[in-house]
C-alpha cells in the first residue's frame, strides 16, 4: 500500500468564505478514490487547489514523497497528476485527435529548430503522439470521432475524449471531476467499465461524483467533505452508515437513479 | 500550402493538383504582367510581398496564439532601423547583409520577447492596448533621439541604405543579358522576397502541424484548459511574440534595403492597423488568410488610387478623396464590415493541427493496448 | 515654488480634461467589457464640430457674443457626439455583444479608424486654429504663477460636470439601473430594466462628456485637427486604469493623476535623465504608468468594477 498523494491541511478561503478548512487525506497508489458531498462542499475547490488552478493558504499537498508546487498548474501535471473539469473545457475548435494529441504536449520536446529543420527527432516524436493519440482514442472507444471537431461530438463523447485527452499526458493520478454528470444508466455503466480499467492498467484514479450508486460501486475508498470540511474517509459501506456523513446528506444531495 | 491551395475559387477543391500549379504560375509571373501596367506596378508587388510576410507574423501573435498586438510595426521598425544602422552613411557602418539580417532578426526577437514578458498575463483588450503604447513608444524614441546625441536621425529619418548585396550580387543593379535584354532590379527584389515569404510560408505550416501550433491552438482556444493539460503557456506566449516579432524583424530590414530610405513615418499605428486589417480580412489564424488578405488589401488601394483619381476628375473636376484616405477608408470598412459580417474572414478555413491521415489503416484490427506504459 | 505651482494648474487643468474622458471609457468597460476604441474620437468630432458651427455663426451673426457662440457650438457638438454614440453602439456594437473577445475590439479599432478618416475628408489633414472664445489673457493671482480664465473654466465646469454624472448615478432611478446593469445584465433585465436601453444611454452620456471635453481640449491648445483625439484617449485610458476600470471615481481621479503626473513629468525630465529625454517625451508617461499599473496593481487605485458576465 504506496502511499500516492498526501494531502496535509489543506486550506482555502475567498474573502469571507472558507472553502476548505484543514482538509487532509491520502490516496494510495492503484485505488479508485472517490471526493464526495454535497453541492458547495469544496469538492471541486480542493480539485482546484491540488492542480495549481488555485494557491492553498494553507497546508501543502505531497505527491510521490515530494512537495507539489502551488498555483502552478502546468507543473503540476508535469508531476503527474492529470484532470478533467466538471464542465467539460475541451478544445472546441480542435478534431478529438488533436485534442489528444495536444494532450501529449507535456511529455514531448521538440522545439523551434527542430519544427523548422523536421529533423528525424521531431519526426519520430510527431509520429509518436500520432499514434499514441489513435491508442487512446480508440482506448475510450470513439476512434472513428478522430478527425470530428470536439464541439461537434456528442456530450457522452465529449466526456470521454475529454478523459482521453487527460490520458494523454501520462499521468499517474487521475482526477475526475463528475465524469458521469448528465449521463444516463447505460453511458455510466460503460464510465465504470472504463475508469476500472484505467486502474486496472496502473493509474491512480480520484473522482468527485454525485451519483452515489457509481460511487459506491466503483471507489475502493471515499472522503466526504461538508462546508469545507473532510466528515468522513473510508470505505464506501462504512462511510455509507456514518452518521454525520446521513446527516450532511439529508436535505441536499442526489441519489442514485 | 494545402490550405491557399484550396482557398483557390473554382479550381481549388475540384483540382488541388492544378490549382497548386497555378498559383505557382501566377506566382513567377506576376511581375512580368504588373510591368505591363508599368514599373511601379512591379514595385506595388514588391511591397506586397513584405506586407504578406508582416501579416504571416502578426498571424502567428493574433491567429494562431490569440493576443491582440496593436503595436506589431515596432518590430518591422526595429529591423529596419538595424539595418539602416549597420549598412548606411549615417554611422559609416556596412556590413554585409547576410550578417545584417540575423542581427536584425536577433534584435527584434528581442523586443518581441521584452514587450511580451511583462504584459504576458494581462486580458485581452489590455494587452491590446499596452501592445499600442509599446508601438507608439518605438515610434516616439525613432522621432526624438537625435538630440543630444544623434541616434536615429529623428524625423528626417536615414536613408542611402546600402541595397541587398548578396555575395556581390546586388539587387539593386539591373542585370543586362546580351544586347537589349534587361532583368531590372524591381524583378530581382522580387525574386528574392518571393523566395522569403515562401520559406516563411513552409516555416509556419511546419508550425501550425507541430506540438508547438498545437499547444497555442490549445491556449488560444482555452487558455484554463490547457495549462490543465501542461502546456506553459507563459513560455507559449512568449514564443509566440518573438517569432512574429523575428518575422516582423527580418522584413523590416528588407524593407530598409529596399526602399533605401527609413523613417518614423512608415511605422505609425495605422501601418499596425492596417496589418491587422489584412489578417482579420484574410482570416484570422489561418496561413492562406493571411497570404490572401495581405495581398488583396495591399493591392487594392493602389489599384484604386490608378482609378480613383482620374474617375473623380472626370466625375467631379476635382479629386474629393485623395489616395491616402481611400486607403485608410478601405482598410478601416473592411475591418468593420468582416468583424459584423464575416468573422472568420474571406478565408475562413480551418487551420490543421495535424498530418492528413487517412483513417483506414487505423481501423483495423489492431488489439486493444494499454493505457499506461 | 512658482513652478511647482504652475505645473500643478497645468497638470490639473489637463487632468480634469482627462477625467472628462475617462468616464466615457470607464462607464462602458464597466457595463460592457469593452474598450470603446473609438471614444478618443468621439472628442475629436466634437471640438471638429464646434469648430465648424462657430465658424458659422461668426459668418451669419458677427455681432454675437463669444460665451453665446460657445454655448451654441458646445451645444451643437454634444448633440451630434451624443448621436454618434448613439449610432455606434446600435450598428456596431450591439451586434458584438456576445461574440468571441477580440471582435469587438477589433471593430472598436475600425470605428476609430473609420471617424479619422471621415474627419480627414470633411476637415482635411491640416491643423485648424480653433478660435479661443474664452480670454486667454493670463492672469497672475500669485506673482510668478499664471492661469488663463480658458483653465479656469475647464477646472469649473469639468467639476460640474462630474459632480453631476455622480449625482445621475448614485441618486437617480436611471442611475440605479445604470449601476444594476453594470453589475449583472441578466440579473438587471429580469428586475425589469431594460438593458439595451441602459447601455445605449451610457455610449451617449460619454460621447456627451467627450464633446465637452473636444471643445475644452480644442479651447486650451487652440488647434483642432482630425488625428486629434487619439493621444488624450489612450491617456484618458490609462487614466481609467489607473483609477480603477468601472469605477467613477476613480476614472475622475486617475485622470487627475495622470494630468499632475505629465504636469510634473515634463518638467522634470530633463533633470532627471540627464538632459538625455526631454519634454517631447512627454506622451510616453501614459503608457509607462499604464505598464507600470497594469503589472503591479491591475485593479487601480479604487478598485475596479466589472460586470459580472454571465
Amino acid at each position: 500500500m504506496i502511499t500516492l498523494l498526501e494531502a496535509r491541511n489543506i486550506g482555502k478561503r475567498f474573502g469571507g468564505l472558507q472553502a476548505l478548512s484543514d482538509v487532509s487525506l491520502t490516496i494510495r497508489k492503484g485505488e479508485v478514490y472517490g471526493l464526495i458531498g454535497p453541492n458547495g462542499a469544496g469538492k471541486t475547490t480542493f480539485f482546484n487547489v491540488l492542480t495549481g488552478a488555485y494557491t492553498p493558504d494553507g497546508g501543502e499537498f505531497v505527491f510521490n514523497g515530494s512537495e507539489l508546487p502551488s498555483g502552478k498548474p502546468h507543473k503540476v501535471v508535469g508531476r503527474g497528476i492529470a484532470r478533467t473539469f466538471q464542465n467539460i473545457r475541451l478544445f472546441r475548435d480542435l478534431t478529438a485527435l488533436e485534442n489528444v494529441m495536444a494532450g501529449h504536449h507535456i511529455r514531448t520536446r521538440a522545439g523551434i529548430w527542430g519544427v523548422l529543420t523536421q529533423n528525424r527527432f521531431t519526426r519520430e516524436e510527431e509520429r509518436l503522439t500520432t499514434e499514441r493519440a489513435y491508442e487512446l482514442l480508440r482506448y475510450v472507444g470513439i476512434e472513428r470521432f478522430a478527425d470530428v471537431v470536439s464541439k461537434n461530438l456528442s456530450y457522452g463523447d465529449q466526456r470521454r475524449l475529454e478523459i482521453a485527452r487527460a490520458l494523454a499526458t501520462e499521468p499517474q493520478l487521475l482526477a475526475l471531476d463528475e465524469p458521469a454528470a448528465g449521463m444516463n444508466a447505460t453511458e455510466t455503466g460503460q464510465l465504470k467499465q472504463l475508469i476500472q480499467q484505467i486502474r486496472n492498467d496502473g493509474i491512480t484514479v480520484m473522482l468527485i461524483e454525485h451519483d452515489v450508486k457509481l460511487v459506491m460501486g466503483l471507489c475502493d475508498r471515499v472522503a466526504v467533505l461538508d462546508f469545507g470540511s473532510k466528515i468522513a474517509e473510508d470505505v464506501p459501506a462504512v462511510v455509507q452508515k456514518d452518521e454525520a456523513v446521513i446527516a450532511a446528506y439529508l436535505g441536499g444531495g442526489k441519489h442514485a437513479n | 500550402m494545402n490550405e491557399l491551395v484550396a482557398a483557390v475559387p473554382w479550381l481549388g477543391k475540384r483540382n488541388p493538383t492544378a490549382a497548386r500549379w497555378l498559383i505557382i504560375l501566377v506566382a513567377i509571373a506576376a511581375p512580368f504582367i504588373a510591368w505591363q501596367f508599368g514599373r511601379s506596378w512591379v514595385r506595388i508587388l514588391d511591397f506586397a510581398l513584405l506586407y504578406m510576410m508582416l501579416a504571416l507574423g502578426l498571424n502567428l501573435v493574433v491567429g494562431f496564439a490569440g493576443l491582440l498586438d496593436l503595436g506589431y510595426i515596432a518590430f518591422y521598425a526595429v529591423g529596419a532601423y538595424t539595418f539602416a544602422f549597420l549598412a548606411s552613411p549615417h554611422f559609416d557602418v556596412h556590413l554585409p547583409f547576410w550578417v545584417i539580417l540575423p542581427l536584425g532578426a536577433a534584435f527584434a526577437a528581442l523586443a518581441g520577447v521584452m514587450l511580451g514578458f511583462p504584459v504576458l498575463r494581462l486580458r485581452g483588450d489590455y494587452l491590446a492596448i499596452v501592445t499600442l503604447g509599446f508601438g507608439e513608444i518605438v515610434r516616439i524614441f525613432m522621432l526624438n533621439l537625435n538630440y543630444p546625441v544623434n541616434i536615429t536621425n529623428g524625423p528626417q529619418g536615414i536613408n542611402m541604405i546600402d541595397p541587398i548585396n548578396l555575395f556581390g550580387w546586388d539587387l539593386s543593379r539591373n542585370i543586362r543579358i546580351g544586347e537589349d535584354f534587361t532583368i531590372h532590379s524591381l524583378f530581382l527584389y522580387y525574386y528574392f522576397f518571393l523566395a522569403a515569404v515562401v520559406a516563411s510560408i513552409i516555416f509556419i505550416q511546419r508550425l501550425q502541424i507541430s506540438r508547438i501550433g498545437r499547444a497555442w491552438a490549445a491556449m488560444r482556444d482555452d487558455e484554463l484548459a490547457a495549462k490543465a493539460i501542461g502546456i506553459n503557456t507563459r513560455d507559449m506566449k512568449l514564443l509566440a511574440f518573438a517569432l512574429g516579432a523575428t518575422f516582423g524583424g527580418v522584413a523590416g530590414a528588407l524593407f530598409g534595403a529596399f526602399q533605401g530610405f527609413v523613417s518614423p513615418e512608415s511605422f505609425s499605428l495605422m501601418e499596425s492597423i492596417a496589418v491587422l486589417t489584412m489578417v482579420v480580412f484574410g482570416g484570422m489564424g489561418n496561413l492562406a488568410g493571411a497570404v490572401v488578405g495581405a495581398f488583396v488589401l495591399a493591392l487594392l488601394p493602389e489599384i484604386l488610387r490608378d482609378v480613383a483619381v482620374p474617375l473623380q476628375q472626370t466625375l467631379f473636376g476635382h479629386v474629393l478623396l485623395d489616395p491616402e484616405v481611400l486607403r485608410m477608408l478601405l482598410l478601416s470598412l473592411a475591418m468593420i464590415l468582416m468583424m459584423l459580417l464575416r468573422p472568420a474572414g474571406m478565408i475562413p478555413a480551418r487551420a490543421r493541427y495535424c498530418h492528413d491521415h487517412h483513417l483506414s489503416h487505423h481501423l483495423n484490427n489492431t488489439p486493444k493496448r494499454e493505457a499506461a506504459k | 515654488m512658482e513652478t511647482l505651482i504652475q505645473q500643478f494648474i497645468n497638470g490639473l487643468v489637463i487632468g480634469s480634461v482627462y477625467a472628462l474622458i475617462a468616464l466615457g471609457y470607464t462607464m462602458v468597460y464597466g457595463i460592457l467589457g469593452l474598450i470603446n476604441f473609438a471614444h478618443g474620437d468621439v472628442l475629436m468630432v466634437g471640438a471638429l464640430v464646434a469648430l465648424q458651427t462657430m465658424l458659422f455663426l461668426m459668418g451669419m451673426a458677427p455681432g454675437m457674443s463669444p460665451l453665446v457662440m460657445l454655448a451654441i457650438a458646445l451645444a451643437v457638438a454634444m448633440v451630434i457626439c451624443m448621436l454618434l454614440g448613439f449610432t455606434m453602439e446600435r450598428l456596431a456594437y450591439r451586434r458584438l455583444r456576445n461574440a468571441p473577445r477580440l471582435a469587438p475590439l477589433i471593430t472598436a479599432i475600425g470605428v476609430s479608424f473609420l471617424l479619422q478618416t471621415l474627419a480627414m475628408i470633411i476637415w482635411g489633414r491640416n491643423y485648424h486654429t480653433f478660435p479661443q472664445l474664452i480670454s486667454t489673457t493670463p492672469l497672475q493671482p500669485i506673482p510668478g504663477v499664471f492661469v488663463t480664465p480658458v483653465q479656469i473654466a475647464i477646472v469649473v465646469v469639468s467639476a460640474l460636470l462630474m459632480v453631476g454624472l455622480l449625482l445621475l448615478v448614485n441618486r437617480t432611478r436611471i442611475g440605479r439601473a445604470m449601476r444594476a446593469t453594470a453589475e449583472n445584465h441578466r440579473v438587471a433585465s429580469l428586475m425589469g430594466v431594460d438593458t439595451n436601453a441602459v447601455i445605449a444611454l451610457t455610449f451617449v452620456i460619454g460621447a456627451a462628456l467627450a464633446a465637452v471635453a473636444g471643445v475644452m481640449f480644442a479651447s486650451n491648445y487652440g488647434i483642432a485637427h482630425y488625428g486629434m483625439g487619439f493621444m488624450p484617449g489612450l491617456k484618458a485610458f490609462t487614466a481609467a486604469v489607473l483609477g480603477g476600470i468601472g469605477n467613477l471615481g476613480g476614472a475622475m481621479l486617475g485622470g487627475v493623476v495622470l494630468g499632475l503626473v505629465e504636469s510634473f513629468g515634463a518638467g522634470y525630465i530633463e533633470h532627471l535623465t540627464f538632459g538625455f529625454l526631454n519634454s517631447s517625451y512627454q506622451d510616453i508617461f501614459a503608457f509607462i504608468i499604464l505598464g507600470l499599473v497594469l503589472i503591479f496593481r491591475p485593479t487601480g487605485l479604487l478598485g475596479e468594477r466589472v460586470s459580472d458576465r454571465a
